[in-house]
């Protein structure tokens, strides 16, 4: 018998505002411990919250990013639970009136993972275990999140791990949010049910709380795939329940069943009011959205003459995807610069998060002027890769590196002649060549290459050489 | 006689030099020092930042230089108000050690006037009850009569003012907590329209109703008050600021206002004081003010409506109280939910415990809908009804309480009788409105009556001119000097 996965993502994603959302104090990571606080964000009696309107501009762009509905008059609300790292025993966060509402994201397969909700709240700290004892670090606390809440659509891991990276990647974009990982900017709820193939009635589900890395979310689905199945096999029945992951056991395990779920007791928050967002405000936002990554990639594909591969990896990274374009402006040839960028200069950048950070020496401008000279056949391409590796050692502009002798090239007739002297040098490779044996002329296109210092055309070079020796 | 104003009064002593400042607040300190042990207003003295400020005070008129309206005189906080190194305790053991490290926008404001303080006031804890009995400091007396209670919640505020141990007090009105006290002591307590003054730094108790504003000796020092703290302040999002100034209007002339009055206040109210407001409401006629008859059916939701709504905001607002980062903490407990369970357990009073619980019943799933839900509808039907009753008059008239002061221990005999008695008080919060309880005249104890002056929303200052005009007519048949504190 075979079973299908249901899942559904509730996703955080802390937003890269400079300041916290209810008052100034920094947003920035990290930190001695309780040094990003005031009065405000540790909830000391008499302090009131401010709502930080970046925030919500922040959030209104993310909801128009992911084909949301942006709601023109929204509210706070308390969510009121006990926890040492949530100082005021409540979550500022919204309720039953998110900002944005009914959107989606489009998987490679053309499937729509449909967004039920996007609202925006308040971080809560941190507990640091240390020295048996248990402290708290309230410097996240307050930091503005939103929490992008799927529809049940997703029926695999990959649709999950797509579904995250194309969000990960539009938030990126649209310059919301560093969305680091590693930093806990990205943290996952998800809820899982399996059922049989074909069933139409979802199965009973089960959360799984706090996922903080994308590898960790694959691991924790399959486990609790598996786990679900096995029950269901043995004729037992799921019970609604809320996991954790476990990543040293890759398990999961119980948190805590329905009879002892939470009341948040969510109600207005009477210290905020009432949040408007205008016809015109929200226009404004969606006429601020740079291209998004799926745009982009059919653009490269289409317009550009890209290979799906090439694109794909291009919009991978917003910076790459930026600089690449700079880089071929005035191209005809797009691949050429592509190139360049996806071989020679992703060599240099071994991690995900350099390519990410793609800091490299040169301004794509100077990459523009070598792939210039290449399309305009004023160097070769053997030459220009050489004169790269140069460019991108020193951060110094190709003409650093390039005589205008060099760009003169070789002449036709100094060819012709270089390639004669070249195939009387090397006699028994030319034999070798009429035996039928290609690899022969190597021999004698490198003496040419030698003797011009790279600057033959080595394609204008073989042909010649080949109708020379059969001569 | 013309009634004056007390603040002008000392601010002219200090201005002629007839009295320094630091002579005059050590008069206070020492009265203080003195009654205070037996009316229990204060719970905390300032005696340093007092003298403190008073030098400054003392070296600026030396200088010859004009005093700003607060300044140098000496008046009281209300202890729900945050004041930086200064213990705020809101008369609650689980606050108790508590030393903000911010200030309270008002007192941030009246400070930079140098305002001299001489101290915390006593309350209800957590600004919950109408005694001021359930303050962990024990109950505030009426100055009046010390056998019976300053009322509440401000009750220290009204009992500094009565008692003569502050100038003025401020207090903060979340169901009747500065209207109710100063009907109970014979003095102004002047609830302003919800969002006039800052909210940042009164600790909360119900912070869609709590609002801060004056308890003082007469109208015109109460609206002297009220145009100091009434600001915009951008760190609280419900502030609007006021729009005028009110002492400036005081002497406008009401000849033909509307006054009105709903039979629906007057039910339950005994018959002394029901008299006391007919006499006020001639009083008014000679002025030629038009006396009204409104109707107001929904106020009897107002009670219920206050209830649901103040504890269940209040439940959320407490909730901070754990013992992790300030306050008091439990001694033996065996993992965090335990330490917190038995702080607040021990910490908080029963009447606060009483609250919590009752705001978390009503925001529980399963009952949100019968209650919370059902309280937010009433609301606003009551804002509604309100404003319907404002186009047919300007002010209303009705009475504060529905008693003069009880007598001490009567309010911890049955709570929900006790809950009763917020009756007249309650529906202004619930619609943000202002009302100003005055003097109207005496049992036959001798204890104060009071009645309010209820207006439209952010009409402050009519309603002050109508109860200044008042004033003025009865001239100080409503007031009576207590023979407690500082005489000036």
């Amino acid at each position: 018998m075979s079973w299908e996965l249901v899942a559904g993502l509730e996703t955080h994603i802390e937003l890269s505002t400079k300041t916290k959302i209810f008052c100034q104090c920094t947003t920035e990571f990290g930190g001695e411990p309780n040094t990003h606080c005031c009065p405000v964000c540790i909830g000391l009696p008499g302090t009131l919250p401010k709502l930080n309107r970046a925030v919500v501009e922040y959030a209104v762009k993310a909801g128009l990013a992911t084909n949301c509905r942006i709601r023109n008059i929204s509210k706070m609300d308390r969510k009121n639970y006990v926890y040492p790292d949530l100082p005021k025993a409540y979550q500022i966060s919204q309720y039953d009136k998110p900002l944005c509402e009914h959107g989606f994201i489009t998987l490679s397969s053309e499937k729509n993972i449909n967004i039920t909700r996007i609202h925006i709240e308040e971080d809560a700290g941190k507990l640091i275990h240390e020295r048996g004892d248990t402290y708290v670090d309230y410097n996240r606390g307050g930091v503005p999140l939103v929490e992008i809440v799927s529809e049940p659509d997703i029926r695999s891991i990959d649709e999950a791990m797509e579904y995250i990276e194309k969000l990960r990647l539009i938030m990126k974009y649209i310059g919301v949010s560093d969305v680091k990982m590693q930093e806990g900017s990205l943290r996952c709820d998800v809820n899982i049910s399996v059922r049989k193939n074909g069933e139409d009635a979802y199965g009973t589900r089960t959360e799984i709380k706090n996922v903080n890395s994308l590898n960790f979310i694959a691991k924790a689905m399959e486990y609790e795939f598996n786990r679900q199945v096995d029950i269901l096999e043995s004729g037992e029945k799921i019970e609604q329940e809320t996991r954790r992951y476990n990543s040293e056991l890759n398990i999961t395990e119980i948190m805590r069943g329905k009879e002892d779920a939470d009341d948040y007791r969510y109600f207005r928050d009477p210290d905020l009011v009432t949040i408007y967002l205008s016809d015109e405000e929200i226009k404004k936002f969606k006429d601020d959205l740079p291209e998004l990554p799926g745009k982009k990639y059919s653009r490269f594909v289409n317009e550009y003459g890209l290979p799906e591969a090439d694109a794909s990896l291009l919009i991978k990274y917003k910076n790459v995807a930026e600089y690449f374009e700079k880089a071929c402006k005035n191209i005809k040839n797009k691949k050429t610069a592509a190139n360049y960028i996806l071989v020679q200069i992703f060599r240099r950048l071994a991690t995900d998060s350099e390519k990410e950070e793609f800091n490299i020496s040169i301004p794509p401008e100077y990459l523009n002027e070598l792939v210039v000279l290449v399309e305009e056949k004023k160097i070769n391409s053997s030459m220009a890769r050489n004169v790269l590796e140069k460019m991108l050692d020193t951060g110094k502009p190709v003409k650093e590196f390039i005589t205008d002798e060099d760009m003169k090239g070789i002449d036709e007739e100094t060819l012709r002649k270089l390639c004669g002297k070249a195939v009387k040098a090397n006699k028994s490779a030319a034999a070798q060549y009429l035996a039928g044996k290609e690899k022969a002329l190597g021999a004698i296109i490198g003496y040419i290459m030698r003797e011009t210092k790279g600057k033959a055309d080595a394609a204008l070079a073989t042909e010649i050489v080949k109708k020379l020796i059969r001569q | 006689m013309k009634l004056l104003s007390r603040i002008k009064y000392i601010n002219n002593l200090l201005e002629t030099g007839e009295v320094s400042c630091v002579e005059l607040t050590k008069k206070y300190l020492d009265s203080i020092e003195k009654e205070n042990k037996i009316l229990n207003a204060y719970v905390k003295i300032t005696q340093e930042t007092a003298l403190k400020t008073a030098k400054k005070v003392d070296e600026k008129i030396s200088k010859g230089e004009k005093l700003l309206p607060l300044e140098g005189i000496p008046m009281s906080l209300k202890d729900n108000m945050s004041t930086k190194d200064i213990e705020t305790t809101c008369c609650s053991n689980i606050l108790k050690g508590y030393v903000p490290i911010y200030n309270a926008t008002v007192w941030d404001i009246i400070k930079n006037q140098n305002a001299v303080l001489l101290g915390k006031t006593n309350m209800d804890e957590f600004a919950m009850g109408s005694s001021c009995e359930t303050s962990c400091f024990g109950g505030a007396l009426n100055p009046h009569d010390i056998k019976h209670v300053a009322g509440g919640s401000s009750g220290g505020a009204a009992s500094s003012v009565a008692g003569n141990l502050a100038v003025y007090g401020l207090g903060s009105d979340t169901g009747g907590s500065i209207r109710q006290p100063a009907s109970f002591c014979g003095l102004v307590g002047f609830k302003p329209t919800y969002g006039a003054v800052s909210r940042y730094g009164l600790i909360a108790y119900a912070s869609s109703l709590d609002q801060i504003g004056p308890i003082a000796s007469c109208v015109e020092d109460a609206a002297i008050i009220y145009d100091a703290i009434s600001d915009y302040d951008s760190k609280d999002s419900t502030s609007r600021g006021s729009r005028t100034k009110t002492a400036n209007s005081l002497n406008k002339c009401i000849k033909g206002i509307k006054i009105g009055i709903a039979k629906e206040y007057f039910e339950g109210i005994r018959d002394d004081i029901k008299s006391s407001i007919q006499e006020a409401v001639k009083v008014y006629e000679d002025l030629g003010a038009e006396i009204v008859h409104v109707d107001l059916p929904q106020i009897k939701y107002a009670l219920p409506v206050y209830y649901i709504i103040a504890c269940a905001e209040a439940s959320s607002n407490l909730g901070r109280y754990d013992g992790i980062r300030y306050g008091y903490r439990t001694s033996f407990y065996s993992d965090v939910d335990d330490m917190i369970c038995k702080t607040r357990s021990e910490g908080f009073g029963k009447e606060v415990q009483r609250r919590i619980m009752l705001g978390t019943y009503v925001l529980s799933a399963g009952y949100y809908d019968a209650y919370y839900k059902k309280a937010q509808k009433l609301r606003g039907s009551i804002v509604k009804a309100f404003k319907n009753v404002f186009d047919s008059c300007d002010v209303m008239l009705a009475p504060t309480v529905p008693t003069t002061a009880f007598e001490l221990n009567f309010t911890s005999k049955d709570p929900i009788e006790t809950y009763m008695t917020d009756i007249c008080t309650v529906p202004v919060n619930i619609a943000g409105l202002p009302a100003v309880s005055i003097p109207c005249g005496f049992d036959d104890k001798g204890l104060p009556i009071g009645m309010q002056l209820i207006g439209n929303s952010f009409e402050d200052a009519v309603i002050l001119n109508a109860a200044y005009q008042y004033e003025h007519q009865v001239k100080n048949k409503i007031y009576k000097q207590t023979d407690i504190g500082v005489r000036i």
